[in-house]
């Protein structure tokens, strides 16, 4: 596997920062070489928060990167922000349930995901994140969904365990999602 | 032990209480907080020391005096904090007595930001406080060389009786990477013999800065100069990539040279022969490596999150062997890879002289890169 760089970006509260952290945790717990940068600076305040993870099989130099392999986008300022930054042939996952526009960039593989409407079927509003990495796992196989649900029972904060199901829920309808639509 | 998934800021702290920390003084102040937050419920818990003084000045100064007591005792801030504690610094380097104290520097001069930077170069390496002293500096650039230089920065101190400094910035306080951290180190019972713990049977030490006989003060001055040059001889630390047959070579420290190996890997993939020194201590500088490398390729590139600070550095000792240029991004402006690798591209194509100051060609190149990037 080659190094593998993805931007999760949203607003503050959407569980950007988390979201890279299970992949950060899984790709840990699976030997894979892993960093996980946040956004700590005064764009935080201005609503957004995203963080860069970087995993590779080898020793990893700049945890910060221009174009990343992968983008989740939970909110417009993100699509917008990163759509045109993607790596050429990376993958552009967008929260469809806030905003109507399409994808234009044809060199990159996109897919538009409704997930708060998704999160809400499911029954708690907080799960966008989980269902973005779902859907990631489904068009850049890091590692299997499997050993991603495994890393989040294992690193899952005591207090949120029992919202485990529905996260593992969320994660399955994300995958699945991504790959009816693609 | 097993790796964890670790965020920068809470595995210097928990290093340093597995190297024997006893004590801690600071004052919070951002990219760095989370030092001092994670030592405020570490610390009591284990019996030993915390304070949150009222300023970074009453901290520094809280360290001088624990330091006087012969135990391992630190403090951890950002570049304006920094700049306050210089006096003190200065204080516990004329005493002679041991004291770590870190530096997760952010963007400035003045209040500047609170954004990664390499700022700092001149302040930590060169002294920052007043008088002759020298700190030793080390810069590490991912969470585990972090963990593993802090247990060496109290051995260091302890060895020299000196202050050294560990310089990072807001990217490596914030990152988060699997690392695996030391097994909790034993408190030693004995104090030095130099400590003030209580003169009772034996004759008082007395530590001070003061030598109010312009003779004595030079009689110290002396010592410490020449502790330091058995430190320039014993310590010097540095990591290399790909420089067996390199001939244009990179330089640069911490976070810029991380983001730099990114780079000459690409280099390498892309048929240019480029490689890396990456310094872990800037002081002492690993002047001889350099001289040696100078020798061997045809130009040099230094890489900086400042206006070209340990670039100076490197044009005093590579002496106009071979051209040396400049890369630099400031004010809290971390560079990505493709910037450097696109400056080693241009470098392994140039044949020009260089410029004597290296800025004067980077200046220009680097305005025309923020134009297009705003």
């Amino acid at each position: 596997m080659d190094e593998t760089s993805i931007i999760i970006s949203g607003f503050g509260g959407q569980g950007t920062l988390f979201a890279g952290q299970v992949l950060a945790y899984a790709s840990m717990d699976n030997g894979l070489e892993v960093t996980w940068i946040p956004s700590y600076g005064p764009e935080m305040r201005g609503g957004t928060a995203h963080c860069t993870v970087i995993v590779s099989e080898e020793a990893i130099g700049s945890p910060l990167v221009r174009n990343p392999d992968v983008v989740l986008a939970l909110n417009l300022p993100s699509v917008d922000k990163y759509e045109t930054l993607v790596k050429e042939g990376g993958v552009l996952v967008a929260n469809s349930s806030l905003f109507d526009r399409e994808i234009t960039r044809q060199s990159i593989k996109s897919l538009l995901i409704p997930v708060n409407k998704i999160a809400e079927e499911i029954g708690l509003a907080r799960l966008g994140n989980m269902i973005m990495v779902g859907a990631m796992l489904a068009l850049k196989p890091i590692l299997p969904l499997e050993k991603v649900k495994e890393a989040l029972g294992n690193h899952i904060p005591e207090r949120h365990k029992k919202t485990l199901p529905m996260n593992f829920e969320a994660m399955d309808k994300g995958y699945r999602f991504a790959k009816d639509h693609l | 032990m097993a790796k964890e998934l670790l965020k920068g800021n809470h595995a210097f702290a928990e290093a340093a209480v597995r190297a024997g920390v006893e004590a801690f003084y600071g004052y919070p102040i951002t990219p760095s907080t989370e030092f001092l937050e994670y030592m405020s419920a570490r610390l009591p818990a284990l019996g030993r020391v915390f304070v949150q003084a009222e300023s970074e000045v009453a901290a520094i100064n809280m360290v001088y005096g624990a330091a006087c007591t012969g135990k391992r005792v630190m403090t951890a801030s950002s570049s304006p904090g920094l700049s306050l504690m210089m006096e003190g610094i200065s204080y516990i380097a004329g005493t002679e007595v041991p004291a770590v104290v870190v530096n997760v520097m952010r963007g400035g001069p003045g209040l500047g930001n609170i954004a990664p930077s390499q700022g700092d170069y001149y302040q930590m390496i060169k002294g920052g406080g007043h008088g002759d002293y020298f700190p030793i500096v080390l810069a590490p650039a991912s969470v585990q060389e972090a963990i593993d230089y802090i247990g060496l920065a109290f051995d260091l101190a302890d060895k020299y009786r000196a202050i050294v400094h560990i310089v990072v910035d807001g990217n490596m306080g914030q990152m988060m990477e699997p690392a695996e951290l030391p097994p909790m180190r034993e408190i030693p019972e004995k104090v030095p013999d130099w400590a003030v713990s209580g003169a009772k049977g034996r004759e008082p030490n007395i530590l001070t800065s003061i030598y109010i006989d312009p003779v004595d003060e030079e009689v110290t001055n002396l010592r410490l100069l020449k502790r330091w040059k058995e430190i320039e001889k014993n310590e010097v630390i540095f990591k290399e990539y790909a420089v067996e047959d390199a001939e244009y070579l990179v330089i640069g420290f911490g976070t810029a040279g991380r983001v730099a190996s990114s780079a000459v890997r690409e280099a390498r993939e892309a048929g240019i022969k480029a490689g890396l020194l990456r310094p872990i201590t800037l002081a002492p500088f690993p002047s001889q490596r350099l001289e040696e490398l100078a020798d061997q390729v045809k130009r040099i590139l230094v890489v900086e999150m400042n206006s070209g600070m340990m670039l100076d550095d490197v044009i005093r000792i590579v002496k106009g062997k071979v051209p040396v240029e400049f890369y630099g991004r400031m004010g809290g402006v971390t560079p990505l890879p493709d910037e450097i690798y696109a400056e080693i591209r241009r470098v392994s194509e140039n044949t020009g002289p260089g410029a004597e100051d290296p800025r004067d060609e980077w200046i220009p190149r680097l305005e025309k890169f923020i134009s297009g990037e705003k």
